[in-house]
């Protein structure tokens, strides 16, 4: 991931005049090219990432009226009702209690299976295959059914009744509501990293075990030395990869919570989208789109900074 | 990791393992079932593992409450155009940035890069109030030109041009060397040449359209029009409780086809996706 640039095609590095066109010799035709080729994204990012991206700021200066049709400037209102909000703790701290949570049974569990699956073992592809399936199932229809058993009288509870264990109400306590739409998510997407974390073991060289075993080392120790520091640039890329996934959840809690009970569960984008459509504050909700924007790139910037510190190598 | 393990520790693997499938195969089996089942027997204690009297009324309430069908094919199509039109858009520019020396390239590159770092909720209220001017709200623009020009597709131009990249010169030289104009050498050499990332590309490209789920409902107000995410959270009775047995119904119709397709072709699917240059 590292690479530099090394993709000049080496033909046309020394490339000489053509002379049937003067004008567009090779270097210059391979610059128009370039941009041609790149026209599209290049455009799509301009007006659908990086306009967006600017007039979120300016929205964020101003009251919008779908219905009576008024855009008004109302300056730092918005920002002055943000730090106002009684509801902004409660949102930020959800908001930070489900990527907390999700990163770390999501980074354990996945690694747990990648390990287990990488051994030995007969029938590892088809494991391999029923941990990965949720991934490919409807994101909406997983929550669907996980919201069908998580009920007081659904599924899970039926199947702790077997065992003499009187569940909650799982959805509908301030407790284990965040919990459960947790759970949902991880069980719903760990395939992935476990997929990845699974390439990424298989890349970590059999003769440093064999050398580990000879002198005596056991098979943890022999995890947290060898295998964790080995494949730790996997480890962060998985661990990026899902904060910023972990802040974009929506789906999974109007399905499950509505942000629920209180607003134990209304995560940042579940309140941006409440705000601004629910209650037409555009304005707000581009304000709160500007908090997101924070978090995720304050964020990225930081484990990219501790990147230096923890990952043994990179490839 | 090959070392032999001792039959104790093998049978001590299985269980753990077959413990740990249920709550990932579980789901599935009980909405596939209960969605079989009449109202009554979905709550039955103990749980009925299979339908005892199996049914299909469910599945045909699903189109008699919501035009099922349309919705289907909305999202299908929505799906498919998506997919064609981001792999035609990475492709070009992932190749562009790999293999091809122009001025300015390396700050373009940072440039479009930029959308990794800016998640689409983050864009919503201005994307809204952008389509909102252009007359566009209620129709399928925003869900097909957003995926497929903005911020989606910058991870996949990402993982193209990490594949051109390490594509040997070579070949290129000697599609040069034939006569093989620019383009001509992206279409009948690269491309080809590109197919597992191209597989992969187009793997999680249709299923991040198929799950579209906020965009959809910011977007779209008309049933006629709407995706089937957001077709599934509408099956409601006149109290706003869900009614399960329709809801599963149309979960099923929604989850299987994509579950069978990878059934199929799991190794394509896990193997794309491993390596489409995210392995650290």
């Amino acid at each position: 991931m590292t690479r530099t640039d090394t993709g000049v095609d080496p033909a046309t590095a020394g490339s000489t005049p053509d002379r049937t066109r003067p004008f567009w010799t090779g270097r210059r035709r391979d610059h128009l090219t370039g941009y041609l080729f790149i026209a599209p994204q290049l455009l799509g990012s301009a007006v659908f990432v990086i306009l967006p991206l600017v007039l979120v700021v300016w929205y964020s200066l101003h009251e919008w009226n779908v219905l009576a049709g008024t855009f008004d400037f109302v300056g730092t209102d918005n920002y002055v009702a943000l730090a106002d909000d009684p509801n902004l703790g409660a949102v930020l701290r959800a908001t930070g209690f489900f990527s907390v949570g999700l990163v770390v049974f999501n980074l354990a569990l996945a690694l747990l299976l990648a390990v287990m699956l990488n051994q030995k073992l007969r029938g590892t592809i088809v494991f391999r295959t029923l941990f990965f399936s949720p991934v490919v199932v409807s994101l909406v229809a997983w929550t669907i059914v996980w919201g069908f058993l998580l009920q007081d009288n659904g599924g899970v509870n039926g199947l702790l009744d077997t065992i003499g264990v009187d569940g909650p109400n799982w959805l509908r306590g301030e407790a284990t509501a965040m919990l459960s739409v947790v759970v949902v998510q991880v069980f719903k997407n760990v395939g992935l990293n476990m997929v990845l974390f699974l390439a990424a073991l298989q890349g970590v060289p059999a003769e440093l075990y064999e050398a580990a075993e000879v002198d005596g080392a056991s098979r943890l120790r022999q995890f947290w030395r060898i295998t964790v520091p080995l494949i730790s640039p996997t480890i962060l890329l998985t661990s990026i990869i899902t904060v910023v996934g972990s802040l974009q959840v929506f789906a999974q809690i109007a399905v499950l919570t509505q942000g629920g009970p209180g607003t134990s569960t209304t995560v940042l984008v579940y309140y941006l989208y409440q705000q601004a459509f629910q209650f037409h504050h555009f304005g707000y909700g581009a304000t709160l789109s500007i908090v997101l924007f924070g978090i995720v790139l304050a964020l990225t910037v930081a484990q990219w900074q501790m990147r230096k510190r923890w990952v043994f190598h990179e490839s | 990791m090959s070392r032999d393990l001792s039959p104790r520790t093998k049978l001590v693997l299985y269980g753990a393992l077959l413990v740990l499938a249920v709550p990932f195969v579980f789901p599935t089996w009980w909405m596939v079932t209960s969605s079989l089942k009449p109202v009554a027997d979905i709550f039955a204690f103990p749980p009925q593992l299979l339908p005892v009297d199996p049914r299909l009324d469910a599945y045909h309430r699903v189109f008699d409450l919501q035009p099922f069908g349309q919705q289907y094919l909305n999202s299908l199509y929505i799906a498919l155009v998506v997919t064609v039109g981001t792999l035609a858009v990475a492709a070009l520019a992932g190749y562009a940035f790999a293999r091809i020396r122009f001025r300015g390239q390396n700050v373009l590159f940072l440039v479009v890069l930029a959308g990794l770092l800016i998640p689409s909720e983050v864009t919503i209220v201005p994307l809204f109030q952008m389509f909102f001017r252009l007359g566009l709200i209620d129709t399928h623009w925003p869900l097909i030109l957003v995926p497929i020009l903005g911020a989606p597709s910058v991870l996949a131009t990402f993982i193209m041009r990490q594949f051109f990249l390490a594509l040997p010169g070579e070949l290129e030289e000697a599609a040069r060397v034939d006569g093989l104009g620019r383009f001509a050498t992206f279409w009948r050499i690269a491309l080809p040449l590109s197919r597992p990332a191209l597989g992969a590309v187009a793997i999680f490209t249709f299923l991040h359209s198929w799950n579209l789920y906020l965009e959809p409902i910011v977007f779209l107000s008309t049933p006629e029009k709407f995706t089937l995410p957001q077709a599934l959270t509408q099956f409601v009775d006149a109290y706003g409780g869900p009614m399960w047995d329709v809801q599963l119904a149309a979960a099923s119709m929604t989850a299987l086809p994509v579950l069978v397709v990878f059934v199929i072709a799991q190794k394509q699917f896990v193997e794309g996706l491993a390596h489409t240059g995210l392995k650290g």
